[in-house]
């Protein structure tokens, strides 16, 4: 089974925001609310001062605390590369999710159900990137399958180093960022 | 130095996590009274308490049904997507913690029924002149009694414990993630139903047992927050920030004055005199201890909604 995940180049992302708003335009995100957004953290001082941009979103976790606390099973993984989704018609908007993701990635959607990145999943099924992959102009965004050892993010891995965010949280996330 | 900038801003997310307001400390507050309240007429029932003509196990049942009925409200007014609530009830999510309540929660008003059946209020005998039939022929029956009252220590026991459990499953709230916050919420839940049923109670015995128990429940309380705070202070950074977070953070005037002093500690003091005969019993100590226990919900709630990894 396919692992859907992504390769984040943190030396070539320049926090353009082309992404966020990629996703806003493709996926109709309301206006005040984001499924993707730019964190910077700078650290240390002139002359040893380091940035690093990361482009943020869901983390489509194998072990997703989101999936478990659901007490309708709205939230699931996708029979596809297990991506992570919330079915609408079966969110009560309880908001445990919320409460259970420790990268604040789920939002109330102002209908009533909760909301979040989902890798796009309707291009994907059509063997397309997600949007924000599609228009990043420096190309430091990577979707593919973990599990494919051939696969572009798996040879990034192998080659690169890397960091995925609050591993320590046990979610197993599947974005990583390069080094 | 370190600092972090983001373009995000999500509505109840951002800057502070606060997905979850007044309705769900609520919920949990009305939820562990209504368990501790429960095991109480439980036990009453278990131990015969029947013969008694004032027992509380006749009206503690009734009390449940409505204050239940009203945390479950809080808890509807809570959700984002009402009309959807239903979906609850169309399947079964065995590592949710929040689905397992919702069906204990569908076990206990059965369970509320068969106690208020053994004596029903007046208001409701008077119109369905049946219900005396039955009322008459379980307390002919003993071994019913008793099983009434063992269904209904049992069941209050779980709904206590879930509502620590609903919380310390959210693993991303360090403040919450701790394997002692479901013992806290049912000693409190105990302490806040032994606290009212003292304030109620027509039978003197059971006032004076509940004063004691009460008591006891305040110390043991007392120790399962020492344990807790002492649990997350020796874990992660993470862990030990969210112990400040009540220590000596934005929460610890709230958590010290209005949990710790008024709502244990004096009310404690108060009614320690009062059982030991050196003052009289005073509705002032179950007062403080009732609002001291819906404190301690908020403050927790609210706490842990701030508190994250990093």
């Amino acid at each position: 089974m396919a692992r859907f995940g992504m390769v984040i180049d943190t030396r070539k992302c320049v926090g353009c925001t082309d992404c966020v708003i990629a996703c806003e335009t493709e996926n109709d995100v309301p206006n005040g609310f984001a499924r993707d957004w730019i964190v910077q953290i700078s650290n240390g001082k002139f002359p040893n001062a380091q940035v690093e941009i990361l482009s943020e979103r869901c983390n489509h976790c194998s072990d997703a605390p989101c999936v478990t606390t659901c007490p309708t099973g709205a939230s699931h993984y996708h029979d596809i590369g297990g991506i992570v989704l919330v079915n609408h018609d079966e969110c009560i908007g309880c908001k445990a999710c919320i409460e259970s993701c420790p990268y604040g990635a789920r939002f109330v959607h102002p209908e009533g159900y909760v909301d979040k990145c989902t890798f796009c999943v309707h291009r994907v099924e059509e063997g397309l990137d997600p949007a924000c992959v599609s228009v990043c102009p420096t190309h430091c965004m990577h979707f593919g399958d973990f599990d494919d050892p051939n696969s572009e993010v798996s040879k990034l891995l192998q080659s690169r180093k890397h960091h995925s965010l609050l591993p320590e949280a046990g979610t197993t996330p599947n974005i990583y960022y390069l080094t | 130095m370190l600092e972090i900038t983001t373009t995000r801003h999500n509505h109840l997310i951002d800057p502070i996590l606060h997905a979850w307001n007044w309705e769900i400390p609520v919920y949990l507050f009305l939820g562990g009274l209504v368990a501790g309240m429960m095991i109480i007429s439980g036990y009453f029932l278990f131990k015969e308490r029947v013969k008694e003509d004032n027992c509380s196990c006749f009206y503690l049942p009734m009390i449940s049904f409505v204050l239940l009925s009203l945390g479950m409200s809080a808890l509807f007014l809570d959700l984002e997507h009402k009309l959807f609530v239903w979906r609850l009830y169309t399947t079964f999510q065995i590592t949710s913690p929040m689905s397992w309540g919702a069906w204990i929660l569908i076990l206990v008003y059965p369970a509320l029924i068969a106690n208020i059946l053994i004596r029903p209020p007046k208001f409701i005998a008077n119109k369905i002149p049946k219900l005396a039939e039955v009322s008459q022929k379980l307390i002919e029956h003993k071994w019913a009694v008793k099983n009434i009252g063992v269904v209904n220590m049992l069941l209050g026991g779980m709904v206590g414990m879930y509502t620590g459990i609903l919380l310390s499953s959210l693993g991303a709230r360090p403040l919450w993630s701790t394997s002692v916050l479901w013992l806290l919420f049912l000693i409190s839940g105990l302490s806040g139903a032994a606290a009212f049923v003292h304030l109620i109670a027509k039978n003197v015995y059971e006032r004076e047992l509940l004063a004691k128990s009460d008591n006891a429940f305040l110390i043991i309380e007392l120790f399962v927050i020492a344990m807790m705070i002492i649990g997350l202070v020796t874990s992660s950074k993470s862990h030990m920030a969210a112990a400040h977070l009540l220590l000596n953070g934005p929460f610890a005037s709230v958590f010290w004055i209005f949990v710790i002093a008024l709502g244990i500690v004096i009310p404690l003091y108060i009614q320690l005199l009062a059982v030991n005969h050196k003052i009289k019993h005073t509705p002032i100590a179950p007062i403080m201890v009732i609002i001291g226990g819906l404190i301690l919900r908020f403050v927790i709630v609210a706490a842990g909604q701030h508190s994250h990894w990093f």
